[in-house]
């Protein structure tokens, strides 16, 4: 099988590397080669971060491309329009569709850009969500991530009951039963 | 643990390493945390029944507790960022000299494309300088199996030995095959005068030693099993090593490839047999020339940084188009404004630097979460350059402008940063009778790099309860006269204390204590909220950038639930009283 290329984008502290983890742990599951790259240290207090998870056959580089990503995973609209250009031609962005302001942005020496979503719509195939309000009515916003795992699962490959058998391996134990509500609730969304 | 031998696991490269060094039998490990190499005594930790692993106050102390363990027959590690290497680069020079008993391995991470550092200096440089073997892995299995065989090539060669990890490698997970850990028994400690007390008659002797023993490791290399030669096409030949190997196999699956293990000493002979067998030769590595200088110097034609560059780090694409001169088909990024890191919702920093600024106070900064104190909007750092040098250089400037000029500035540094090498420079200041003030962000842990524990934090890294040292006590037993203790919310209360220790004409510390929002422990006491009734959208509690505060559509500000910590900063700064506190239950 060629490479699958995934990148998840997002602001740092919403959970980007759990979720790289829970992708990599089902692909291997699933028998492939994965490489998982991520970002630690000082992009991680609120700035732009960035997660990559690759498999197939046999991976070497374990970073994805400019132009080469299957499937982009944007945890913020903005975060979705700085990566839009890793996705291939016929990519999927799933963006969640929230707005965090950065820092030029709250301090006004920058515009926070508008109708991302429609812009995007018209190059790319888009999937948007408020998973952040989804997840607040099931009781907890950070579960959001889990929420657009579940959206991004079923656009790719692997059985549902074994994506929730992932979950249940990676997330805290007393968090198991909300994240697979929340997987679930993301799965069945469109 | 669910780390069984004989199982495979998906390991973060640095993972990998700490199970390397468990496999091969370590003892002893000694690290200070920093990005990329921090998870490496976080994973080793794991295995703590069989070993013993701790945070050093720094890098040169780890590595002298390492070398300690070594010169007494067990094999030790210390690991650090590529800066710390400097730190501990004066034990490293000379244990150069004297060798090894027990193996020693230093892991060095350097971070090219800077995702968390001051600088992008090349380890392999420092190595080279101090003459010391550098392995260089390429993936985590590698970085697994590459750590025992960096214990065994220090045992067998008598030598310190140097992996050198980035972070590309040290934050990127894969496949790992994982063994039984090795029994390795401990050789018997023989006073040796000669070999392990370095002053000039002996040294000198040793020099000669270190000279053989490269050249020996220089010709050994041909066979090294690390040193691995694919011969493909002949047409394109590349030498490479580390990450940027992924990229070549990614770009040039057809082109033959000298995959260097060993990095340092280089094997001239292997790489002379190599570039005769290939029409073109090129060297991809990242960072500095280090292999491409010395097989030119061989009289060798390669190619290598009249292509690419000795900044950032590499990738595919970058190698099609330098190499492959190829013209990507690839939509161009889109113009947005920038995400830089900023200070959590509720760190007490924020508070601290909105205080100094208030009081148009000028920061020697430092190393860590803290820096940021330099960017908009609080633009209070005014100078950074490595660990502790934020109270050396006020003391500089103060020598330099004197002591009413110094009255404008205060150094500010973490106490993860202080302990490191902080002290020192405190102790400068009172020994050459300075008169500037040092804040310590005290947020009781070190915060940057996740939240390890250090000497004043009561635990150590193998999770036991320890003296906690008191840095208020620190102080004043090194003679500092004036030293105060201040929530760091009480804005009100910093407010005094800064105006009055800078204006003292005597040495003086503020420890500015609040735990770290993001601390296991920090458990957050409310919530903010606005009353859109009494707001005048003035924006004045928005200032200091908090991200959990913005402006609704209708330009009220309003606070984000999932964010606040509830540290009242916010509602220091309205002028109108407007947030309210909304206590947990």
């Amino acid at each position: 099988m060629e490479t699958k290329n995934i990148m998840i984008v997002g602001v740092g502290g919403q959970g980007t590397l759990l979720t790289s983890r829970i992708l990599g742990n089902m692909t291997r599951k699933a028998g492939y080669d994965v490489k998982i790259s991520e970002v630690h240290g000082m992009a991680q207090r609120g700035g732009s971060v960035v997660t990559y998870v690759r498999y197939g056959d046999k991976v070497a580089e374990p970073i994805v491309e400019e132009g080469c990503a299957d499937v982009l995973i944007a945890f913020e609209r903005l975060e979705a329009l700085r990566y839009a250009h890793f996705l291939k031609k016929d990519g999927v962005l799933i963006v969640n569709d929230v707005r965090m302001d950065p820092m030029p942005v709250a301090i006004g020496a920058a515009e926070y850009p508008a109708d991302i979503i429609e812009n995007l719509s018209k190059k790319y195939k888009v999937i948007s969500l408020d998973a952040k309000a989804e997840a607040i009515k099931l009781g907890n916003a950070r579960v959001f991530n889990t929420i657009i795992i579940g959206v991004a699962a079923k656009r790719m490959d692997f059985d549902k009951e074994a994506w929730i058998e992932v979950i249940k391996e990676t997330v805290k134990p007393k968090t198991v039963d909300i994240n697979v509500a929340a997987f679930n609730l993301g799965f069945d969304f469109i | 643990m669910n780390e069984k031998a004989g199982t495979q696991m998906v390991m973060l490269g640095n993972a990998a390493i700490a199970r390397g060094a468990y496999e091969a039998g370590v003892k002893v490990s000694a690290a200070y945390p920093g990005t990329p190499s921090t998870e490496i005594s976080e994973n080793l930790v794991k295995y703590k029944d069989e070993l013993y692993c701790e945070w050093s106050p720094n890098e040169k102390v780890a590595m002298e507790v390492a070398i300690g363990a070594s010169f007494h027959g067990v094999r030790a590690m210390a690991s650090m960022k590529h800066v710390g290497v400097n730190v501990a680069s004066d034990p490293l020079y000379t244990i150069a000299y004297s060798g090894v008993n027990g193996g020693l391995v230093i892991v060095a991470a350097d971070d090219p494309g800077l995702y968390s550092s001051q600088n992008e200096q090349d380890s392999r440089m420092v190595a080279r300088a101090a003459m010391v073997p550098v392995i260089e892995p390429s993936d985590s299995e590698e970085a697994r199996v590459f750590t025992k065989r960096a214990f065994e090539i220090s045992e067998k060669y008598d030598t310190p030995v140097m992996i050198r990890t980035t972070t590309r490698l040290a934050h990127s997970q894969c496949i790992v095959n994982l063994e039984e850990r090795q029994n390795i028994e401990d050789k018997p400690y023989v006073k040796n005068i000669a070999k392990n007390v370095m002053m000039p008659a002996m040294a000198k002797a040793r020099h000669l030693i270190v000279e053989e023993r490269m050249k020996k490791m220089s010709e050994d290399g041909y066979d090294l099993d690390i040193n691995k030669v694919e011969y493909n096409d002949t047409k394109v030949g590349v030498i490479t090593s580390g990450i940027p190997y992924q990229y070549v196999k990614e770009v040039m699956g057809d082109a033959s490839v000298l995959k260097l293990g060993l990095v340092h000493p280089l094997p001239r002979r292997l790489i002379e047999e190599f570039a005769s067998k290939v029409d073109k030769l090129y060297i991809v590595e990242e960072l500095e020339p280090v292999i491409e200088e010395q097989v030119k110097s061989w009289g060798i034609e390669c190619v290598g940084k009249e292509l690419l560059t000795v900044q950032g780090e590499y990738s595919a694409n970058l190698l099609r188009k330098a190499l492959l001169g190829q013209k990507l088909d690839i939509e161009p990024a889109a113009d947005v404004p920038a995400r830089p890191p900023i200070l959590c919702p509720g760190c007490p920093h924020r508070s601290v630097y909105h205080v100094l600024k208030k009081l148009k106070k000028h920061a020697a900064g430092d190393i860590g979460c803290y820096t940021l104190g330099a960017v908009a909007p609080l633009q209070v750092v005014e100078t950074s350059v490595c660990m502790g040098s934020s109270i050396s250089t006020l003391h500089g400037l103060e020598k330099a402008k004197g002591s009413e000029y110094v009255k404008d500035w205060v150094a500010c540094i973490g106490d993860s940063t202080f302990l490191h090498t902080g002290v020192n420079s405190l102790m400068n200041m009172v020994y050459n009778k300075a008169t500037g003030t040092v804040i310590i962000m005290d947020n009781s842990t070190t915060g940057m790099t996740g939240h390890q524990d250090h000497a004043a934090t009561g635990l150590t890294l193998m999770g036991e309860e320890t003296y906690m040292i008191n840095i208020y006590e620190l102080c004043k037993a090194m003679g500092v006269k004036y030293v105060r203790e201040v929530d760091a919310f009480d804005m009100k209360g910093l407010e005094e204390a800064i105006k009055e220790e800078t204006a003292r004409d005597a040495v003086s510390v503020i420890i500015a204590k609040s735990l770290c929002a993001l601390h296991k422990d920090f458990v957050p006491k409310g919530k903010c909220k606005v009353d859109k009734d009494k707001c005048k959208k003035c924006g004045m509690c928005m200032a200091s950038a908090c991200p959990a505060i913005h402006k609704d559509p209708e330009g009220f500000a309003e606070t984000d639930e999932t964010l606040c910590n509830g540290c009242g900063h916010c509602m220091q700064c309205c002028p109108f009283g407007a947030i309210e506190f909304i206590p947990n239950n």
